[in-house]
């Protein structure tokens, strides 16, 4: 086996990747790569690229294939043993919906931007890393099909995840950040997605969801969220290496890329507050909320990695301080959204129930008692009236970030932000300076954003009235509204009423 | 095991995704294929305009001029999915180990007679080039190619190029004892020989051809359908009629990969050839252009590798492509 | 905090045991800490696992690269050889 001059690692895995390539002489490298420099991002020498993880594809599928079929023997099981009833409460299947319905259609398109880079890039280290991570996310996007498949048999709103993704008003948040990601250059989307989201932010994702899932009973979706994870950590490390590699090979990069980090933190953070609500109110057994997980994952660790690079002038995305002012604030406002436009969501919403508003009011000592139980509470006794409480209007959409203008000023509270700004004269409106900012640099662009209130305003989702649109949306009428009348509720009820032996096991 | 008979009354309220129902007509309970592919590329209301295009959406069925009613129809008959796929793949790449350090520890390799490992070098070698083009095209189709029935399809075919160019590295590496010199050697060969010049021309154009659907006419129906052959048919026998089993271990992954993929991109093009008539009309003309062109490069390349039975074998591998084509109805 | 931490998270389960006591035996400044399902492990400056402690725990031969199978996330940056896999943040 062992050959007496044996490479090291490094040298064997460039004669795998590096090494395949030539230099080109019928064709040039601009007529072969044709859109590697049309951002500005100035590359001098590819051969400086670090390989993040070594990994050959013979390793891979080694890898990989184990992890599938460790993965897809949790899956039988629990199809075979209805194992859908093991969880804490049905209420948890809704924090199902949102993930099927908003982050497996993102799991696809990075699958397919990857796959763009992976032929963009000039460079073989980067063609093949991201090569992988494109083939990962396909993995990823798939695994949670199979995984959500066995709910979707028993419970509403996961029966028709892409075609909801490509229409529905809440679904343009994380469609239209990624969409941004992917309709720019291929350096702006591998900031955008393997260094600003996958590195900064995923963590906050994936972590106190998993582990969410594990607490609730879920343990096939802990299976796919833990065994994605270890791609996970390929792609973290490729987002950093990725921002290091552009940074050291030419100065004028660095105030691209800081841009670049700067809009997709934030659009990042604004997509994540729907984690957060689902953290903070979707769970039944809860494991931190969105605050800690932002004090440990953004606050704590997110700086630790800006400090890292420091030393190539990077510096923490602007805004930021904003995303921790708004922390105790955040998912209070996002619940109470989607809670009173809960006719037109493809998921339940409630009022939490005492024992979990007491653990909301120990969680956030300074904003829940003061303004948001109240609400809650008396949005409670109005469903025990028989007057459960519905927003009949159409939300008015950040241009930007596409979420209901409803978060508020953290430093006066009672205040929702309002910003406007006038581009070839029309008016746009944003939730916040950092996506007012946004707009400001890219207007043609972002001026284009599909805003499904618009949208339906102008006679292209289905008709005028609430009924029509959700019959775009392929909505059913037991798809959404008050959990407690639900037929997942109802459902749930007999069967557990039925199977009593169940529970016990 | 003892059913519960109070547990049958939970009864499924659907026995699969609506997208896949509305795919086949039911709501039968569906393949882990079929769920894992039907309907998951968005396909409508994109908010903005790409950057890296005037007049092209993300997602664009006019990235080719192929034309089908429904994309997903383009289904692959192996059925993979990501996880069917890197399962397969694990278990061959196991084989696969083990061929390589059978060859290894017996060093097979080292003692092969100098003009084989001559022409391993020279003329097998450098095809780690031409996977590594494969590739790049592969991964253009799975970036740009419509419906997830042939871009994921493509992506794992991308990626299975990327381990075949890997496994050819490793026989390079082999040749000489980790050295490096035989693969230095091999890619001079690429870089400057004459007898590679046409075919290298020939990658750095497909490199640049911009409809992905006739890349994969090109790339995986005829460079693959007349070269895979060629090597580890025709040239894997000569090696083994000279009483060398090594070539044929170390290549196993390839050859049984290779009928593999021959029942994929024959399954592609027989539906899209039957979708209609232009759709033949253009698959035929490209397959005509890329097998003529290809056809003249391959000439040099099979005179070293085959000397005397060159022609004999360029014929059986043209045969073998048209009797393909023939029985997938392109016309 | 004024060092600066790395951290990585391991799966709960058989495969990841023996990598988490070899972490635990060669970083004594490491803190474990369990959430459902997943242990994170934070260590200052450097953590490291070393390819002969896993090996000892196992008693047949490990690969650093095996950590893919049980690894859930990291941060800090990667040193990889064939004898360890360390993260480094200074």
């Amino acid at each position: 086996m062992e050959q007496a001059k044996k490479m090291n690692m490094k040298e064997k895995y460039n004669t795998m990747t590096g090494d395949l390539a030539w230099d080109f002489s019928y064709k040039t490298e601009a007529e072969i790569f044709p859109l590697s420099d049309f951002e500005g991002i100035k590359i001098e020498d590819w051969s400086k690229w670090q390989d993040p993880f070594r990994l050959t594809m013979d390793a891979y599928w080694k890898y990989q294939g184990e992890k599938e079929r460790k993965l897809y023997a949790v899956i039988d099981a629990f199809g075979q043993n209805n194992a859908h009833l093991g969880v804490t409460d049905a209420r948890y299947i809704n924090a199902l919906k949102i993930f099927l319905t908003a982050v497996t259609p993102l799991e696809y398109g990075a699958h397919r931007g990857f796959a763009m880079t992976g032929r963009a890039f000039p460079g073989v280290g980067a063609q093949v890393a991201s090569q992988m991570q494109s083939i990962d996310e396909l993995r990823h996007a798939q695994t949670q099909l199979h995984t959500i498949s066995q709910y979707n048999k028993y419970f509403d709103g996961l029966h028709d995840p892409f075609h909801m993704f490509d229409r529905t008003w809440y679904l343009s948040v994380p469609k239209s950040y990624f969409e941004d990601a992917l309709s720019a250059g291929p350096f702006e989307f591998i900031t955008a997605i393997s260094f600003s989201f996958e590195y900064v932010l995923t963590n906050l994702l994936f972590m106190p969801f998993m582990s969410g899932a594990a607490y609730n009973g879920d343990m096939a979706t802990v299976n796919f969220g833990f065994s994605a994870q270890s791609d996970e950590s390929r792609h973290m490390t490729l987002g950093l290496e990725v921002i290091k590699f552009m940074l050291e090979q030419h100065p004028d990069n660095l105030p691209i890329i800081q841009r670049w980090i700067d809009k997709y933190f934030w659009r990042g953070y604004r997509l994540l507050g729907i984690v957060g609500m689902m953290m903070d109110y979707m769970l039944p057994k809860r494991v931190m909320s969105w605050k800690e997980g932002w004090e440990m994952y953004f606050e704590q660790n997110g700086k630790m990695l800006f400090d890292d690079l420091a030393r190539y002038g990077i510096t923490m995305p602007k805004f930021w301080e904003q995303s921790v002012e708004e922390k105790e604030h955040l998912t209070h406002q996002l619940w109470l959204t989607f809670y009173s436009y809960g006719h037109a969501a493809a998921f339940h919403t409630w009022i939490p129930d005492d024992s979990e508003l007491d653990w909301l009011s120990e969680k956030y000592p300074v904003t829940f008692d003061k303004y948001y139980r109240p609400r809650l509470v008396y949005l409670r006794e109005q469903e025990k009236a028989g007057k459960r409480f519905y927003n009949p209007s159409l939300p008015q959409l950040c241009q930007t970030c596409q979420i209901p203008m409803v978060y508020t000023d953290p430093k006066n509270p009672t205040k929702r932000v309002y910003r406007e700004t006038t581009y070839k004269g029309d008016k746009f409106h944003f939730c916040s300076d950092a996506c007012k900012e946004i707009f400001e640099h890219e207007p043609e662009k972002m001026s284009q954003a599909w805003l499904p209130p618009h949208q339906i305003f102008q006679g292209n989702c289905g008709g005028a009235t609430i009924p029509d649109v959700l019959k775009y949306y392929h909505f059913t009428e037991n798809d959404g509204g008050e959990f407690l009348h639900s037929r997942d509720n109802a459902n749930w009820n007999m069967w557990k009423g039925l199977t009593p032996d169940e529970e016990a096991a | 095991m003892q059913v519960d008979i109070k547990s049958l009354s939970i009864k499924p309220l659907r026995n699969t995704f609506d997208q896949v129902a509305r795919f086949t007509g039911n709501d039968k309970s569906a393949s882990r294929y079929l769920e894992a592919t039907i309907g998951v590329q968005p396909e409508i209301n994109f908010h903005y305009q790409p950057l890296w295009s005037k007049n092209r959406s993300i997602y664009d069925k006019d990235n080719t001029v192929i034309v089908m009613n429904d994309w997903y129809r383009l289904l692959d008959p192996r059925q993979y999915y990501y996880g069917a796929w890197t399962i397969t793949r694990s278990k061959q790449q196991d084989a696969a180990e083990r061929n390589f350090s059978f060859v290894e520890k017996r060093n097979m390799l080292t003692t092969l007679p100098a003009d084989l490992r001559e022409k391993i070098i020279n003329v097998f070698v450098p095809i780690r080039h031409m996977e590594y083009a494969a590739n790049l095209n592969n991964t253009y189709m799975s970036a740009y190619g419509y419906g997830v029935s042939i871009t994921q399809a493509a992506s794992m075919c991308a990626m299975d190029r990327l381990g075949i160019a890997q496994y050819i590295t490793r026989i390079g590496l082999m040749l000489d004892g980790n050295s490096g010199d035989a693969l230095k050697t091999s890619k001079a060969a690429w870089q400057n020989n004459p007898a590679w010049q046409p075919m290298r021309q020939l990658t750095e154009n497909m490199l640049t051809t911009k409809d992905w659907f006739e890349l994969f006419v090109a790339q995986n129906l005829v460079l693959d359908g007349l070269m895979y052959p060629l090597m580890y048919q025709s040239f894997s026998d000569l090696t083994s009629a000279s009483g060398q089993t090594s070539f044929v271990m170390m290549t196993e992954f390839m050859s049984e990969w290779y009928e593999e993929h021959v029942r994929w991109v024959d399954s592609v093009i027989k539906v899209a050839a039957a979708e209609s008539e232009s759709n033949n009309v253009q698959i035929g003309k490209w397959l005509q252009k890329w097998r003529t062109e290809i056809l003249q490069v391959l000439q040099p390349l099979a005179q070293e590798a085959l000397g005397g039975a060159a022609q004999v074998s360029l014929d059986a591998a043209v045969a073998q492509l048209s009797a393909r084509t023939t029985k997938s109805g392109v016309n | 905090m004024s060092e600066k931490m790395v951290f990585l998270a391991l799966q709960d389960n058989e495969d990841a045991r023996p990598i988490r006591e070899a972490i635990e035996a060669d970083n004594p400044l490491a803190v474990i800490t369990q959430f459902p399902g997943v242990y994170k492990i934070d260590a200052p400056g450097r953590l490291v696992i070393n390819r002969e402690s896993v090996e000892e725990r196992i008693g047949r031969a490990w690969n650093p690269q095996d950590i893919h199978l049980s690894l859930v996330t990291l941060s800090g940056n990667i040193d990889e050889t064939e004898d360890y896999f360390a993260l480094e943040r200074t």
